[in-house]
């Protein structure tokens, strides 16, 4: 005898009209512990139970950092566009509508200025869920003009990178965004205007080669992924297998290029310690 | 070693070899079957060389009888003096550089280099520098800046080394500060890409007041073999992605990415090195010329706005 019973014949739906389960009123960490999306939204997307660090976007970190989540955003309509006619599988062109629709975000970067404990700060952040946050023109640009924002009103400023790094549609153009930061970057530094980079996971590829690690202070969140080339590839040259948390938070602060690893639950209020060190 | 479409002519000429041999050791006249397979070999040339596909300039500039930087910076200079070390951890074999000098003016040279056979290979880690090698690229460029002498980089690399040792000593950091660096450097840049300019590990010596590439060079985020891989889940796009790629030094200047293109002599740089090195030092004396007539001021205001305008978004 069967173990079930079809009571209704002819059920034919496709996948598409399929129902997911309501997005999440739980949330399951990799250690299996069970948090309400209410409660993690209300510990900054940290476990309670093991400390995990949910991965999160721009909106969530501004919430964070933000005093009563208000800030001005800059740059709020800039878009890709696509100056080699990018096709691959799928053109470029089409890849970008289908992102902005699916994501409600207009590219890999946002960036605001806004108060942190009272303090001016201006923010740029990555978003992992457009295209791998990965970094084409847009992010490119967005983040130069922010730094031109603090240069201007002589403002610190703060860069959260989650990033696989380059776009590659966008090739040439992609790699020279790259130069770009960097060269605002250096116009920051002879302002003598803080910079303080928080890398998250992941931070790789040409993002680690370029803003993420100009930092006068590199911070990180606990157990990302911090790497120039991805773990992949290294695996793949050396032929052998990579010792256990190779290319971590914790292993890129031992080897002295990170200044401290942050819970994310203190970051705004060390943050604020930190630029208030450095004014007083 | 020959490439696909070099062969039909390599073979063109080694009839016309043979004819001239015999002409010679016989003494019989052959002067115009000469001449008209000359003329043959000409056009033939031509015509590979003028429509070589985006893949096939890849492949010229990995030929393995093309130049390398030691190459070029001897045949240039009549003067040159290898400095060694990043005063930190190692000499970067992979990364060269030192002082020469061009018609008597001294010039700091960088460049990857790339070996020749087996062994020079596997100590020049096939051009692939790690930290150290870009930490003391930019050692070299400091002192380069304290005696006021101008830097030249040579980029021919298929990326920075991706190894465990590299991400361990920081290859992310060290090619992220030589970005910013560079920027601020108060004697003029040239950087020329003579070979493979694969992604940041050919940026991390490539921020200047004049970036070139010879003619048949690739430069771009990521190589087409690698991009086919992670784009199409497969290597065997690896023509596809070149066009996709615009990575061309053509493909480059029209997009406004680099100043110029040094011809090659007919058939790739390495079928006339010497002349390839003339054209090189010509490039150099000439802009050369255009850069010391700015102060160091404007050039490095201008090195940023070149870099900073490169982009294209819609708002």
């Amino acid at each position: 005898m069967a173990w079930f019973k079809r009571t209704d014949k002819g059920i034919k739906t496709s996948t598409e009209e399929k129902k997911d389960t309501p997005d999440g009123l739980w949330f399951k960490t990799p250690q299996g512990n069970i948090i309400h999306t209410r409660e993690l939204k209300n510990n900054s997307y940290v476990c309670p139970d093991d400390d995990f660090h949910v991965k999160i976007g721009s909106k969530e970190y501004f919430e964070i950092l933000f005093d009563g989540n208000k800030f001005k955003e800059l740059d709020t309509e800039m878009k890709s566009g696509d100056p080699l006619n990018f096709v691959d599988t799928k053109p470029y062109k089409g890849r970008i509508a289908a992102t902005i629709q699916k994501t409600e975000l207009n590219d890999a970067v946002r960036t605001a200025v806004g108060k942190m404990n009272d303090l001016d700060l201006v923010v740029a952040c990555m978003d992992f869920n457009f295209i791998g946050g990965s970094m084409g023109s847009v992010v490119g640009e967005k983040i130069a003009r922010a730094i031109d924002y603090s240069l201007k009103n002589k403002i610190p400023f703060l860069m959260i990178s989650k990033s696989g790094g380059a776009r590659m549609m966008e090739a040439g153009f992609s790699l020279m965004q790259m130069a770009k930061t960097s060269a605002k970057l250096a116009l920051l530094e002879k302002a003598a205007i803080p910079y303080i980079s928080l890398l998250t996971d992941p931070t790789t590829g040409g993002v680690t080669a370029s803003y993420a690690m100009l930092g006068d202070f590199n911070i990180a969140e606990p157990e990302a992924l911090i790497g120039f080339a991805g773990p992949r590839v290294i695996r793949e040259t050396i032929g052998k297998d990579l010792p256990k948390g190779f290319q971590s938070s914790e292993f890129v602060l031992e080897h002295g290029f990170l200044d401290f690893i942050i819970d994310r639950r203190q970051l705004k209020n060390r943050l604020t310690t930190l630029l208030n060190l450095l004014r007083n | 070693m020959l490439l696909e479409f070099e062969k039909p002519i390599a073979d063109l000429e080694s009839k016309l070899q043979e004819m001239k041999d015999l002409a010679k050791g016989r003494n019989i006249n052959l002067t115009p079957d000469i001449q008209s397979l000359e003329d043959k070999i000409q056009t033939l040339k031509k015509e590979t060389f003028q429509n070589l596909t985006r893949w096939q300039r890849v492949q010229l500039s990995r030929h393995a009888d093309r130049p390398y930087s030691l190459d070029y910076i001897y045949e240039i200079t009549n003067d040159f003096i290898e400095l060694h070390g990043d005063r930190t951890v190692k000499d970067d074999k992979a990364m060269i550089g030192g002082l020469g000098d061009i018609d008597g003016r001294t010039v700091m040279f960088i460049g990857q280099q790339k070996g020749r056979n087996t062994k020079q290979r596997q100590e020049r880690n096939f051009g692939m520098a790690n930290p150290e090698g870009y930490r003391k690229a930019l050692r070299l460029m400091k002192i380069a800046e304290k005696f006021g002498k101008p830097i030249v980089t040579l980029i021919d690399t298929p990326g920075a080394f991706p190894g465990l040792e590299a991400e361990e000593r920081g290859q992310g950091e060290a090619i992220a500060r030589n970005l910013k660096e560079m920027f601020m450097l108060k004697v003029p840049v040239i950087c020329i890409i003579i070979g493979e300019g694969a992604s940041g590990g050919a940026l991390g010596i490539a921020i200047g007041d004049k970036v070139y590439m010879l003619e048949n060079t690739w430069y771009s985020v990521i190589s087409p073999e690698s991009c086919s891989s992670i784009l199409w889940r497969s290597w065997d796009y690896k023509e596809q992605a070149a066009e996709a790629l615009k990575l061309t030094a053509p493909d480059m200047k029209n997009n406004g990415l680099i100043d110029g293109i040094i011809a090659e002599p007919l058939g790739g740089a390495h079928k006339d090195m010497q002349t390839m090195a003339k054209t090189i030092k010509a490039t150099i004396i000439e802009a050369l010329k255009e850069l010391d007539k700015i102060k160091h001021e404007k050039r490095i205001d201008q090195r940023i706005e070149k870099f900073c305008a490169m982009g294209v978004v819609e708002e």
